[in-house]
């Protein structure tokens, strides 16, 4: 895998005219967020362009996954501005894609692979969904988009994490959204899954435009693709290309203490940045 | 042989089927509730709610007794006000379980007292926990269709959003899917259709209507329109299929029936799904021996 030299600012090779800065799809300004009395983050400040690809990184707790909530109309913003495709945030909108954690499915699930796609399309109204050969079609379009016309009919609850993962994603696209939101969705996949899941939502959103917002704690598998860092730590933030923000010295400023960033192998590796994960899982947990 | 004479005599069977007329077709729309709500009642994996359900459902129809009204409206009464309670407490499964498992007791309780206090006929009682359709009036028949209708109707309407709820409610939350919403009314329409099959196999035996269809279907398919129709089948076969052998019997009663039927059902997809779960978990094997030639990986 080669790695492209990653500019600041919008992907400009998704846009035919360079320079002509597109409208964000999606705008964040001064935004705080709050629990109760505690202040998870506060001054955000994000335009995102269509296209863009935007990892969302930090230690647990800091507030990526709400962050994430916020643009899914589930948190509200305690004062500032979210707005996506210029309407401020709602829930169930449809210009939002959503790529949840990997989760085990349950083996009796009453669904098959092309079932769980289909409820992307319309699985919000109401009624029965019965079948209909025009949806049909576009289901076989959106699992044709990620590879997985060869287990269509496969009862979800025999699909292994990485295709399910697939299926997420091309859900998460049926509505033809402007903006898809991942919740960390290559974590507990094998390495071929990641780096598959990886390149089929950058091959995803340079054929439609859409932005991403990927929360993660291990930014490697998406390193070649992604445009933008977005680090939060401790309520504070820093915004830019990943070699501007993953260094030891930006960094450190961000954590107020020394953290060291160590390239090996064409991987970024944080040493000292509790980037493990294991460390808080239930501070994490009580921001989720 | 001559015991199993004395078990089953098949005289007069034709005039007996005549009797129960009312009682087959109230256990038909038994199949056809049950088989479709166990769809729900399994991909949400809620069976422990139903049984705590239809211990409070025992409670109303023991108070309903005592009192001297009417014994499947206190069960719908009892079932509605534990359904409610688990639905608005029980939005994680961890807590709905621990408010099932305080419930269920209480309700088996108070069934209990109320019907030590109850002095009219002992098989009234014996009725409740075990079945008692035969002895269904007209009246309550009326009573429980239109609940059935309630039901149906309830569940053409939410199936889809329902469905989408119950596999995964995060992103069914993120599409605008209401899903707290969902999972109240889900309980309701599952305390009605508890109510009935009080009526037909009993307090203690509801599961055998509302749990093991859907489960013995979703061995065998899981094409999201099959699975409802088989599990409509096999519910079906077994409440009109209990009762239509139950006649022949002037000493069992109907309960043991539906329950053997059902779970036989349920063997025989178990036996069937296991073949098919080694077949579906080799061709998964397959897939991901052959992942890296996936092309998106390939143009890498």
């Amino acid at each position: 895998m080669t790695h492209r030299t990653v500019r600041r600012g919008p992907a400009t090779h998704t846009h035919p005219a360079p320079g002509s800065a597109p409208e964000p799809i999606l705008r964040i300004h001064d935004a705080q967020l709050r629990f109760g009395r505690r202040v998870v983050w506060h001054g955000l400040d994000l335009d995102v362009s269509p296209g863009e690809f935007i990892a969302v990184l930090g230690p647990n707790g800091s507030g990526k996954t709400s962050l994430l909530k916020v643009l899914l109309g589930q948190n509200r913003l305690h004062s500032g501005s979210a707005e996506i495709a210029g309407h401020p945030v709602r829930s169930g909108s449809r210009a939002v894609g959503y790529v949840p954690q990997q989760r085990g499915v349950d083996p009796q699930t009453p669904l098959r692979a092309r079932d769980l796609v289909r409820l992307g399309i319309d699985g919000d109204r109401w009624g029965l969904g019965l079948p209909s050969r025009k949806i049909t079609a576009q289901v076989d379009r959106l699992l044709a988009s990620v590879g997985a016309l060869d287990y269509a009919d496969a009862p979800v609850g025999t699909l292994s994490g990485g295709e399910l993962q697939r299926l997420r994603l091309a859900q998460a696209l049926a509505s033809d959204p402007r903006v898809l939101l991942c919740d960390e969705p290559l974590l507990s996949l094998d390495i071929t899954h990641q780096h598959l899941v990886a390149r089929l939502l950058d091959e995803q959103r340079r054929e439609r435009d859409t932005a991403i917002l990927f929360v993660t704690h291990e930014i490697n598998p998406i390193l070649p693709y992604v445009d933008r860092v977005l680090y939060i730590v401790g309520g504070h933030f820093l915004v830019g290309c990943p070699h501007e923000v993953i260094t030891t010295a930006a960094l450190t400023r961000l954590y107020g203490y020394p953290v060291e960033v160590v390239e090996a192998a064409g991987r970024l590796l944080i040493v000292g940045g509790d980037d493990e994960g294991a460390h808080h899982p239930a501070q994490d947990g009580s921001a989720a | 042989m001559s015991e199993l004479g004395e078990l089953f005599t098949f005289e007069d069977y034709g005039e007996l089927l005549g009797l129960v007329a009312n009682s087959i077709l109230a256990a038909a729309l038994l199949g056809v509730v049950g088989g479709l709500v166990s769809v729900f009642v399994v991909a949400r994996d809620i069976p422990f709610a139903v049984h705590g359900v239809s211990e409070l459902s025992f409670a109303g129809a023991g108070f309903a007794l005592l009192v001297g009204w009417d014994v499947v409206t206190g069960s719908i009464v009892g079932s509605l006000i534990a359904a409610l309670i688990i639905g608005l407490g029980g939005t994680k499964a961890g807590q709905r379980n621990a408010i099932t498992g305080v419930l269920m007791p209480f309700g088996l309780g108070l069934g209990i007292l109320f019907l030590a206090l109850y002095d009219g006929r002992a098989a009234n009682k014996f009725g409740l926990l075990t079945g008692q359709i035969v002895a269904i009036t007209p009246a309550q028949l009326r009573l429980l269709v239109v609940c059935a209708v309630i039901v149906l109707a309830a569940l053409a309407v939410m199936w889809r959003p329902l469905m989408f709820a119950s596999v995964d409610g995060e992103v069914a939350r993120a599409r605008g899917v209401p899903v707290g919403a969902l999972s109240i009314a889900f309980m309701l329409v599952l305390g009605l259709a508890v109510a009935l099959s009080v009526q037909v196999v009993g307090v203690l035996l509801v599961l055998a209507l509302l749990v093991t269809p859907a489960a013995a279907a979703s061995q065998v398919s899981a094409n999201p329109f099959v699975v409802p129709v088989l599990s409509v089948v096999f519910a079906t076969v077994s409440s009109v299929g209990g009762i239509l052998i139950a006649l022949g019997s002037p000493i069992v009663p109907i309960s043991p029936f539906v329950t053997t039927i059902s779970f036989a059902i349920y063997l025989v997809c178990r036996a069937w799904g296991a073949r098919r779960m080694r077949r579906l978990g080799r061709q998964r094997s397959r897939r991901e021996a052959t992942l890296d030639r996936h092309s998106s990986l390939r143009a890498g």
